[in-house]
């Protein structure tokens, strides 16, 4: 190196991994992987019990009972992208429940028990906001409190007691929520399936998804990129308040019943959903496309496994042999990227 | 100390007896610091000298607590990270400010992304010109580069050429590298220097921290020693050969003055 020009020799640039000419997309092969899976399930329905699983009644049925845990696993996606968790939402489907229900037997009035219902939703996702944003609890912790919270609340409020909404049908609302297109398809098939494209334009094309990707891989580089983190993380909270609300209207309803324990059934499924789809729970990384077909296996387990002749008493251990086969492929995915 | 510029550079970014504390600790004290249009400059001192803290103030993440900054010949205030990057001022922090398991188009434009009035980003357009930063500032030939690769898949050298090439990108005036160098192997730390060296090469300033006079002397202009919170050395490259200047700072380390 001379005095002035201590210029060293510009060094070759290595031939290094953007420039590897296969392209390997780790999300693709997730989403391989999981679409592998729900064709394996659906063909072992098939050759279990061919004459259920080539007739329409089971997949009606189905249509309308997965989008309930379908719309909630999308929702609880994007906070999962994150590398947070959010354990309430079962809780919310029911406070939310049960304001729509109580809002409909007081006023007779669909539209004003649906917007009294998002806005408790909201109200609920913004107490979680402010528990892990706000207050800086983690969201483990934070949603396991409002968890109870909230259900805690439905039981007070409710006082085991139902509340029936049957004048509700015929509604132009209720043929818009649960209707049923055709005669054949449920409305709430059609809502899940509308939200998963959007959902999945909402984290891949926009603005929005991109800055979730960047907070839940690097919330201290997203801070530096200009990102408002804490906004970001509280929108993710409160959608998953309002798309509470919106299975809460949902799935009252379809069975036009309001149940004090509404909702309990949907957080193993939902978050099963979301991690047998592939999501990675240490954030930064999510498909919206697996999540979906997540939803899709964990919601037909149940029927299916009864159909093919094995008792109830099965599905439990088959959904674990799912999740932990699903989520041990992934993991070894992930090692293999690096 | 004289506070001059590199000869003909009207000045672009210039610190006048700006102070600094963190309670009863004073990190900077009566810091006259200037930066000069189209000027490589080499921060340079010892852990806890008060680099990051005088970076800090420039780039809006804190305030000086008195004194005067003058960019571009106006007194102004810098109040935020946002503030400073809308003024022109960039700073590349190491690996640290990329998004890890994200994409190189996601990377370049994080935070100031392509996009319509719905917030929709356009993707395509985001490849086409994050392939185009690839290729005129990182070397890469055209057709070879994946801007879907995740950048984890990159080396510590690529990584900041991408933050270099990001704050390029964005037309920053001066662009502020945080040890960049930091952790890299000799021929990374070239590539990594050949970006620097693009800076210049555009017209743009620079300010490189580092404590490693070696890594810094190929690129600057003027280096700038920092000392225990005050500007212990302010000197042209044209002055001083690299075996002077790494015997002055050892120099500085062991009687704690240049004199």
């Amino acid at each position: 190196m001379d005095r002035q020009n201590g210029t060293p020799e510009p060094a070759p640039l290595e031939r290094s991994a953007a420039t590897r000419p296969p392209r390997f997309r780790f999300r693709t092969s997730l989403e391989t992987g999981i679409f592998i899976v729900f064709v394996i399930v659906w063909a072992i329905f098939l050759i279990g019990n061919p004459r259920v699983f080539t007739g329409f009644h089971i997949y009606y049925s189905l249509m309308s009972t997965i989008p309930f845990i379908g719309i909630l696993a999308l929702s609880v996606t994007l906070v999962v992208v994150l590398g947070e968790i959010d354990l309430s939402f079962p809780s919310v489907v029911g406070v939310t429940s049960w304001v729509f229900a109580s809002v409909f037997a007081l006023s007779h009035n669909l539209l004003l028990s649906a917007i009294a219902c998002f806005g408790v939703g909201i109200a609920a996702g913004f107490v979680n906001a402010l528990l892990v944003v706000g207050i800086g609890i983690p969201s483990l912790v934070a949603t396991i409190g409002t968890m109870f919270l909230f259900r805690g609340l439905t039981n007070v409020a409710a006082a085991g007691n139902g509340i029936a909404l049957s004048t509700a049908r015929g509604h132009f609302l209720y043929e818009v929520a649960v209707g049923r297109l055709f005669g054949l398809i449920p409305a709430q098939a059609l809502w899940m399936l509308g939200l998963g494209i959007a959902f999945w334009f909402l984290l891949n094309r926009h603005r929005f998804g991109g800055h979730l990707l960047f907070v839940g891989d690097n919330a201290e580089s997203a801070r530096m990129m200009g990102i408002n983190v804490n906004r970001v993380k509280t929108i993710a909270f409160v959608q998953v308040g309002f798309f509470s609300a919106l299975v809460a209207i949902l799935s009252t309803l379809e069975v036009t019943y309001f149940w004090p324990n509404q909702g309990t059934g949907y957080l193993m499924t939902g978050l099963a959903a979301v991690f047998v789809g592939g999501t990675s729970v240490f954030g930064g990384m999510g498909t919206i496309l697996g999540t979906f077909l997540g939803a899709l296996i964990i919601g037909s387990l149940e029927a299916g496994i009864v159909s093919i002749g094995l008792t109830g008493f099965w599905t439990q251990f088959i959904y674990g042999a799912i999740i932990t086969v699903s989520v041990a492929i992934y993991a070894l995915l992930m090692r293999s990227r690096r | 100390m004289a506070d001059t510029v590199t000869k003909d550079a009207p000045e672009l970014l210039s610190l006048r007896g700006v102070h600094k504390s963190f309670g009863h600790v004073k990190v900077l004290k009566g810091i006259d610091f200037q930066v000069g249009t189209n000027e490589i400059v080499g921060l340079v001192g010892d852990n806890g000298a008060g680099k990051s803290t005088l970076i800090k103030l420039i780039t809006g993440v804190h305030r000086p607590d008195s004194g005067e900054i003058y960019y571009k010949g106006e007194r102004i205030t810098i109040h935020s990270v946002k503030r400073s990057r809308q003024i022109g001022i960039e700073t590349v922090y190491q690996e640290r400010a990329l998004g890890d398991q994200q994409s190189l188009w996601r990377n370049m434009f994080v935070g100031r992304e392509i996009a319509d009035r719905f917030g929709f980003i356009n993707v395509r357009k985001e490849k086409r010109e994050t392939e185009r930063l690839l290729r005129e500032h990182m070397g890469f030939t055209s057709g070879a580069i994946d801007t879907s690769a995740t950048v984890m898949f990159l080396s510590g050298g690529e990584k900041q050429g991408i933050a270099i090439g990001r704050a390029l990108h964005f037309n920053a005036d001066l662009i502020i590298l945080d040890e960049p160098t930091m952790g890299l192997s000799l021929s990374e730390t070239r590539k990594v220097l050949d970006f620097v060296r693009d800076i210049k090469d555009e017209g743009k300033s620079a300010i490189i921290i580092s404590h490693n006079m070696l890594h810094v002397y190929p690129v600057a202009d003027r280096f700038v020693i920092l000392d225990r919170g005050q500007i212990a050395g302010n000197i042209m490259k044209s002055d001083v050969t690299q075996e002077e200047l790494s015997e002055l700072m050892i120099k500085l380390a062991r009687t704690g003055s240049l004199a």
